[in-house]
């Protein structure tokens, strides 16, 4: 999409500490309104702080996190939440023993309770018809696919403005990841600014406008899909597949 | 246990087994444990401490009930067999009675080899109480050998029974487990019944159906056995019916029935005590005052999740807040020589002027601020290190009231007495006199509290906050990134719970008179708990159950229950009523409607789980 502007979201040379480890290394990161970014990295590469970082459970060191213009680094949680962003954690991470309905409406924890939350069940139920079918039911019991589309609706509860997704294909057979990325697609379409984490780097950069790469806290690539898809050193590092 | 959708092929090789087949590997089991069991009872002193306590005049003293309940138990659960579903129930026979017998003589025998040792051994000095008077008990006043023939042969007679109870058809069992259970009860109860009869004018009726010493006449033991088959054959399954159909309600319909239902319970809560004699009053203020405890630490620690262990803390600043405002004698409040100087305290507790009021709202407060205090250190903590740090303030709390450098203000170990009680004295309608004193204005005053504390607690679990704290306890990180402010819903429940608790202390400070710190020793902390605990965690009603249950009837740290003979092996039977509860009903006596609908639910769903479930399913704690 359209690179002129002011980004929604965007790291400024952010770097960020585990006590004395240091996991992120100069971060520069701008996602635009109505994109698809994706931030590709292996195991314990930093993707998962990075989110962390943006909702502020994460304080950086150094260096900015600007939300819609405004410099968020050091709020709490609960006002970047309020100001747009939500996410869908690693592993979906549903409250198990609640069930489905009480976990959407977690996710619209901090929304005006004077706000008519029934238009946001009824785009839920539309995405996941199947949402639906289980409401009553704890969360805990239903199969990883439905798992999935309730943490993706939890974090829809909250009306953001960017939608930030840990690894969506983590732990799920092929058919649900592509499935799963067909809905980022979707959400996206109806105007939703989306920011994936993946390991999988094929299918993330399908779907994506453009995408990082993520090496032990460094971004040591940044390009459009395309050109991430074509670039030789991404082909053999993380798209597995062989030099011709 | 139930192994739901069993493999109906195994329902074949179930079916053909040979009438005598006994279960040899369960029956030693049972006759082992309860030999163990007797042999401990009677071990511990139970035995002897019970055997003046008469249950059914002359042949049964509550003594011999604690011990000889166990080889009918053990029978009957030694012959039982769980039916699982999708096959065929297990057939019964003479195999269900020898099983019994087998398992009464294994516990008999254990009991006699114990009177065996006590005969020729001298133990005393480890064993304290394994006394001169219980090895008359055990023999009889006989020797040795007829011991043997005594105790085996009448354990086995008993285990016979149980296991024959097992034959029975379930409807029949329930007739005999009502007599048998309904005898005892009323045996047991005898104090309370006399209360309760005297209370409304009947004395002739509870004279008639005891002892003038105590104990169930047998003739009219008989008349309450009869009595309580009968009941149990009419109510078969009434409670059963009940419950399904408070489930399968409309929401509507279901809110008139709790409506109706709720005027029912405070009409009551406001005319039972004028009718009930003094005893009971006194018990169910005693239970009234747990369940304050217990509906705060139950917003802690079944709706934040936060293990308190030194909840009593908060108990001891709401009753140490009352005594120093109200008592004359509050040492802040004497002479330079200690002379007492004031006829009144700071305040009295009178809540038709604003001076209660006052008090009420200064133990509020400091309450609270205790909880900032409490809570602010621990609060990002999590599991084991806050139940440990929780620990420690509930014990320095008490080392504060009780050290010398506060005791210009708290008494030290004296505390503070004379106390002023406060009364409901404006309900002298109808020709009640009730004043300060009497048990029934104190229930009363208890009975507000309770309501307070209860109403806050519904609401609470209905409010933002309490999904705020459902969702905390069941995932903080996640909680967290999804917004909630963990610091602030934590401190919250610390400062809601001790309020509630502020409420309990109180309470008890008006109603014993005085406080010092042996009152607030560790032990209430956790009988408080284990009243969470054996209620039902995170429900309010089951809270009401485990006060009902625990502190009525077992009693508190220092107050009496309904078993007072058994005060001296309370905390026994409270440890062990624990164990119990978290190995098979770890939800707790009373488990919340949804939670049973939602069991229910899940079972249904089973299939449709299976075959949607292609996917592994990974989950639990990677890290976000
Ligand atoms: N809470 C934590 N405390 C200390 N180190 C952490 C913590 N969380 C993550 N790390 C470390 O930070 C690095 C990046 O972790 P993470 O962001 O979870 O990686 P990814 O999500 O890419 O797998 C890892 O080396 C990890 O061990
Ligand atoms: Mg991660």
């Amino acid at each position: 999409m359209s690179e002129n502007g002011q980004p929604v979201l965007e790291f400024r040379g952010v770097n960020t500490h585990y006590g004395p480890v240091h996991v992120l290394k100069d971060v520069d990161i701008e996602i635009h309104a109505g994109e698809i970014v994706c931030l590709l990295g292996g195991n314990a590469s930093g993707k998962t702080t990075t989110l962390k970082t943006i909702l502020g459970m994460v304080t950086p060191t150094s260096g900015d996190i600007v939300l819609d213009g405004e410099i968020v680094s050091g709020a709490p949680t609960s006002r970047i939440v309020s100001a747009g962003v939500s996410m869908v954690p690693e592993n979906r991470r549903l409250f198990k023993r609640m069930t489905v309905k009480e976990n959407l409406e977690i996710g619209a924890y901090l929304r005006d309770p004077n706000d008519d939350l029934d238009a946001d069940y009824e785009r839920i139920y539309e995405l996941f018809p199947r949402v639906k079918e289980r409401l009553d039911q704890k969360a805990g019991t239903l199969s990883g696919g439905e798992q999935q589309m309730v943490a993706v609706g939890r974090a829809l509860m909250a009306r953001p403005k960017v939608l930030l997704m840990d690894e969506p294909s983590m732990g799920l057979a092929p058919v649900l990841v592509q499935q799963n990325f067909d809905i980022i697609e979707t959400i996206n379409e109806a105007g939703t600014t989306v920011f994936v984490v993946e390991q999988n780097a094929k299918m993330a950069l399908s779907i994506a406008d453009r995408g990082y790469v993520l090496m032990t806290g460094r971004i040591v690539l940044a390009d459009t899909a395309e050109g991430l898809l074509a670039n030789p050193e991404m082909r053999t590092a993380y798209l597995g597949e062989v030099e011709d | 246990m139930a192994i739901v959708n069993a493999p109906e092929t195994a329902a074949s090789t179930q079916a053909a087994r040979p009438i005598t087949a006994v279960d040899w590997r369960r029956t030693v089991r049972m006759g082992l444990l309860g030999g163990l069991g007797m042999v401990f009872i009677a071990a511990i002193g139970m035995f002897e401490e019970l055997d003046g306590r008469p249950m059914i005049v002359p042949i049964l003293s509550l003594g011999y009930l604690t011990v000889f309940w166990v080889p009918f138990v053990a029978g009957y659960l030694a012959a039982k067999e769980e039916t699982l579903e999708g096959l065929a129930p297990p057939q019964k026979g003479l195999r269900d009675p020898l099983a019994g017998l087998v398992a009464g003589l294994m516990g008999g025998l254990a009991l006699w080899l114990l009177t065996a040792f006590m005969n020729a051994f001298e133990w005393r000095d480890v064993f304290l109480k394994l006394s001169p008077t219980l090895l008359e008990l055990l023999t009889f006043g006989n020797d040795l050998g007829f011991a043997f023939l005594a105790l085996v042969l009448g354990s086995g007679l008993l285990g016979m029974l149980g296991g024959a109870l097992a034959v029975l058809p379930e409807s029949g069992r329930r007739i005999v487990v009502g007599a048998i259970v309904t005898t005892f009860v009323v045996a047991i109860l005898e104090v309370i019944f006399v209360d309760i009869f005297e209370g409304i004018g009947l004395e002739a009726v509870t004279d008639l159906v005891y002892d003038i010493n105590g104990g169930l006449a047998w003739g009219s033991a008989i008349v309450v056995a009869i009595l309580g088959g009968t009941l149990a054959a009419v109510s078969a399954g009434a409670s059963e019916r009940s419950r399904t159909r408070w489930t399968a309600m409309e929401p509507a319909p279901r809110r008139t029935a709790s409506l109706a239902a709720f005027v029912i319970v405070a009409l009551l809560t406001i005319f039972l005590p004028i009718i009930l004699g003094g005893i009971v009053n006194e018990l169910l203020a005693n239970v009234g005052l747990f369940l304050l405890m217990g509906l705060g630490l139950n917003v802690v620690v079944g709706y934040a999740g936060l293990l308190d262990l030194g909840y009593v803390a908060f108990f001891a600043v709401g009753a140490y807040t009352t005594a120093v405002l109200t008592s004359p004698i509050s040492p802040t409040l004497l002479g330079e020589d200690g002379s007492v100087v004031r006829e009144e305290g700071l305040l009295t507790i009178d809540f038709f002027g604003w001076e209660g009021w006052a008090v009420l709202g200064a133990v509020l407060l400091v309450a609270a601020i205790a909880g900032i205090v409490v809570g602010t250190p621990v609060i990002r903590m999590r599991g084991d290190y806050l139940a440990i740090v929780t620990l420690g303030f509930g014990e320095i709390v008490r080392i504060l009231f009780l050290s010398d450098w506060l005791a210009p203000v708290f008494g030290g170990a004296q505390g503070v007495r004379q106390i002023p009680s406060a009364g409901v004295e404006a309900l002298d309608l109808v020709d009640l006199t009730i004043t300060g004193v009497d048990p029934r204005s104190i229930f009363y005053f208890v009975a507000v509290f309770v309501a307070i504390a209860i109403y806050v607690s519904w609401r609470l679990s209905k409010s933002r906050i309490g999904r705020a704290w459902a969702a905390m306890r069941e995932d903080e990180t996640v909680a967290e990134a999804m917004g909630i402010d963990t610091v602030r819903a934590k401190l919250l429940a610390f400062i809601i719970g001790a309020m509630l608790a502020s409420f309990g202390g109180m309470v008890f400070a008006v109603k014993v008179g005085s406080v010092f710190p042996k009152s607030f020793e560790l032990l209430v902390s956790i009988i408080v708990l284990v009243v969470v605990i054996v209620g039902g965690m995170g429900n309010i009603a089951g809270v009401i159950v485990g006060a009902l249950v625990l502190i009525g009837v077992l009693g508190g740290p220092t107050q009496p229950g309904v078993l007072q003979e058994f005060a001296e092996f309370k905390l026994l039977i409270y440890g062990a009523l624990l164990v119990y509860m978290m190995l098979q009903r770890p939800e707790g006596l009373v488990p919340s409607l949804s939670r049973s609908r939602e069991l229910h639910h899940e079972e249904m769903q089973q299939d449709a789980w299976l075959a949607s479930a292609i996917e592994e399913d990974d989950d639990e704690e990677a890290s976000i």
